[in-house]
C-alpha cells in the first residue's frame, strides 16, 4: 500500500479564498484582454467548422451540425479554462515567481495554497464557459432554461480539469514537461470526445477506453444534454464519474504538491 | 525569554544531512546571527524555525510553541524575508504589501495605514505605484522587507539581506535593521558578510557542514580563537622558519603570498620579525570575524 499517501486528505480553511482572491485581482487587472480569446474561439470554430464544414454534413443524431459541436466547443472552452490556468499559470507562479513560497510564510498552509490555486482554475471555467455560452446561444443554439445549468455545472467541471492539470504540475521537472500532457492527452481528448463527430462512429473498445479515461467524453454529454435541452436519468453516471474522478485527482494533487514543495 | 530553542535540530533530505544536531537558543530583542559558507544549513535551519520545513528529528520551539503542532499561530507573527525574490510582479509596490496583509486577516484600512508606513520607514514612498519588475535589486529588498513587517511581528527572519546591493543600499538596510531592534524586535539573520554580522549582531553561530562550530558574540569569537590583532608579512620559508623559533609566533596562518599571525602583542611579533627575520615589510590590524571565519571553516572554496 505504497500510494496511500497520495490520498492522505488534506486541510483547508477558509483562508485558502484569499489565493483565489490573489488571482482575481490579478486576472482583473487586464480582465479587458483576458475575456477576447474565450470569446472569439468559438466563433471561428463555429464559422469554420459549424457552418463551413458543415454544409457537407446533413444531420448527426437528427440535429444540424453547428448544433451538435456548440455543445463541444462550450465543453472544452471550460475544459481549457481550468486545465491552462493550473498548468502554466500555477507553473509560473510556483517555480519562476515563488508566489507560493511567499504565502506559504504567512499563516496560510500549503494545503491552502494549491486548493486555492483549484478554485481559481474552477472560476475561469465558469467565466469563460458563460462566454461562450452567450456566444453560442447568439446564434441561436442554446436552448433555455436548461442551458442555464451549464453555469453551476462549470465550476464543477473547472474543479476536474484544475485538479487533473495540478497533478501534472506537481510532477514537472521544468515548464516545458507540461507540452506532454497537452499534446498527448488533452489534444486526442479533444478530438475524440464526442465533440466533433458523434462517439458511436469509433469502435466499442475505443469508445470504452474513452468513458474511462477521458473526462471530457462525460462533460461533453453533459454540456450537451443540457444546452440542447435533452436531459436523461443516464447523466447520473456520467456525473458520477465526474465526481468520483474530481475527488480523486484533487487528493493526489495536493499530495504530489506537498512532496514537491515541502522538503 | 528564549523566542527560539532548538534542541539537537536534525534534517536529512535526499541522502544528505543538511543539518546535524545543532543546539541553540534566540533570546527576545536580540539579534541572531547564522554565519557559514554555502551549504553550511543556515537557510535549512531558517526555514524549520519558520515552520515549513519540518524536522527530520530534535525539539524546536518559536514563542513556546512546538513549531510541528501549531505552525498557523507561530506564522502568524513571523515576518520573513526571504533569500530569493518573491514579490509579485502583477502588482505594485504599494499593492504588494496591502495583499500580503490579507494572508494575515488585516484589515482594509490597517493594512493600508501599515504599508504607507512601511514604504516611508525603507524610502519606497516615491516607487508606491511601480510595478516590481521596474524596482532596482536594492528596492525589491527593501520592499521584501518592508512587506516582512507587515504583520507587525515579533521575530524578523532575514536570509541574506543585503545580498548583491550596492554600499548605498545596504547601509541603508543596516540602519534601519539597527532601528528595529533597538526598539525591542528579535531578529534573526543569516549572512556571509562578516561586516554586517559585526554590525548587527549580538551573538552569532558560525556554521559548516550542518554543525555549529561556536557561538558568541562576534567580539568574543574574535578573542577566542584569534586574538587581538593580526600581523601579515610576506609569506617565505626563511619567515616560516623564523616564527616558530618565537614564542608567540607558532599561530600563523598561510593565504595566498601572505603569511598571518594572530597574536595579542602585535608590536613585539612586529619587531620580532622584523629584526630577527629579516621581514621588510608588514602590516598590523584588528582581528575580525572574516579571521575567525576563515580560521573556523578554512580557506578552500564551497561551490
Amino acid at each position: 500500500m505504497r500510494i496511500l499517501w497520495l490520498f492522505k486528505p488534506p486541510s483547508v480553511s477558509l483562508k485558502t479564498l484569499k489565493v483565489w482572491q490573489r488571482d482575481a485581482k490579478v486576472f482583473m487587472k487586464t480582465y479587458k484582454v483576458n475575456f477576447i480569446p474565450p470569446a472569439l474561439e468559438p466563433i471561428l470554430y463555429l464559422l469554420a467548422l459549424g457552418f463551413g464544414l458543415g454544409m457537407f454534413v446533413s444531420e448527426i443524431d437528427g440535429i444540424s451540425y453547428p448544433m451538435f459541436i456548440a455543445p463541444a466547443l462550450l465543453a472544452i472552452s471550460m475544459m481549457n479554462a481550468s486545465f491552462f490556468e493550473c498548468t502554466y499559470s500555477s507553473f509560473v507562479r510556483m517555480y519562476y515567481q515563488r508566489t507560493f513560497d511567499a504565502i506559504v510564510a504567512t499563516p496560510l498552509s500549503l494545503d491552502e495554497v494549491i486548493f486555492g490555486e483549484l478554485l481559481w482554475g474552477a472560476t475561469k471555467s465558469t467565466m469563460y464557459g458563460t462566454i461562450v455560452l452567450i456566444v453560442i446561444s447568439l446564434f441561436g443554439l442554446a436552448s433555455y432554461p436548461t442551458a442555464l445549468l451549464v453555469i453551476p455545472f462549470s465550476v464543477f467541471i473547472g474543479l476536474l480539469f484544475a485538479a487533473l492539470a495540478m497533478c501534472f504540475t506537481a510532477i514537472s521537472p521544468r515548464i516545458d514537461n507540461l507540452n506532454y500532457p497537452v499534446s498527448l492527452y488533452i489534444t486526442p481528448m479533444f478530438l475524440v470526445s464526442g465533440t466533433f463527430f458523434p462517439m458511436s462512429v469509433l469502435p466499442p473498445v475505443v469508445q470504452s477506453f474513452a468513458y474511462a479515461f477521458l473526462p471530457l467524453s462525460h462533460v461533453v454529454d453533459v454540456t450537451r444534454a443540457m444546452v440542447l435541452g435533452d436531459l436523461s436519468t443516464g447523466l447520473l453516471l456520467n456525473l458520477l464519474w465526474m465526481a468520483v474522478a474530481t475527488a480523486i485527482f484533487t487528493l493526489i494533487a495536493m499530495n504530489l504538491m506537498k512532496r514537491r514543495l515541502i522538503v | 525569554m528564549n523566542v527560539v530553542i532548538a534542541e539537537d535540530l536534525i534534517k536529512r533530505y535526499d541522502g544528505l544531512t543538511a543539518v546535524n544536531g545543532i543546539s541553540f537558543d534566540i533570546r527576545e530583542g536580540e539579534c541572531f546571527g547564522f554565519l557559514g559558507p554555502n551549504g553550511a544549513g543556515k537557510t535549512t535551519t531558517m526555514k524549520m524555525i519558520q515552520c515549513v520545513s519540518p524536522l527530520t528529528s530534535g525539539r524546536l520551539s518559536v514563542f513556546g510553541i512546538d513549531v510541528s503542532a501549531d505552525p498557523r499561530s507561530i506564522k502568524r507573527y513571523l515576518g520573513v524575508c526571504p533569500q530569493e525574490f518573491n514579490l509579485d510582479p502583477d502588482f505594485t509596490a504599494f499593492e504588494n504589501l496591502i495583499h500580503y496583509a490579507s494572508f494575515f486577516d488585516i484589515p482594509k484600512e490597517e493594512a493600508r495605514r501599515r504599508a504607507e508606513r512601511l514604504l516611508d520607514f525603507f524610502q519606497l514612498q516615491a516607487k508606491k505605484d511601480t510595478l516590481i519588475d521596474e524596482l532596482s535589486g536594492g528596492m525589491k529588498r527593501r520592499l521584501l522587507l518592508a512587506r516582512a513587517m507587515i504583520n507587525d511581528p515579533k521575530l524578523l527572519i532575514l536570509d541574506e539581506p543585503t545580498v548583491g546591493l550596492d554600499p548605498q543600499a545596504r547601509h541603508l538596510i543596516w540602519d534601519q535593521l539597527a532601528l528595529l531592534k533597538s526598539r525591542g524586535l528579535t531578529i534573526i539573520l543569516t549572512t556571509h558578510y562578516m561586516e554586517e554580522a559585526e554590525r548587527l549582531c549580538d551573538r552569532i553561530v558560525i556554521m559548516d557542514n550542518g554543525s555549529i562550530l561556536d557561538l558568541g558574540s562576534p567580539s568574543e569569537l574574535v578573542r577566542r580563537h584569534v586574538g587581538e590583532s593580526i600581523v601579515e608579512a610576506k609569506d617565505s620559508a626563511a619567515v616560516r622558519a623564523c616564527l616558530a623559533k618565537l614564542p608567540d609566533g607558532s599561530k600563523y596562518e598561510v593565504a595566498g603570498d601572505s603569511i598571518l599571525i594572530a597574536t595579542s602583542k602585535p608590536k613585539e611579533i612586529l619587531s620580532a620579525i622584523m629584526t630577527d627575520c629579516g621581514v621588510v615589510s608588514t602590516t598590523i590590524r584588528p582581528a575580525t570575524l572574516e579571521d575567525v571565519f576563515l580560521r573556523l571553516t578554512g580557506r578552500q572554496l564551497r561551490e
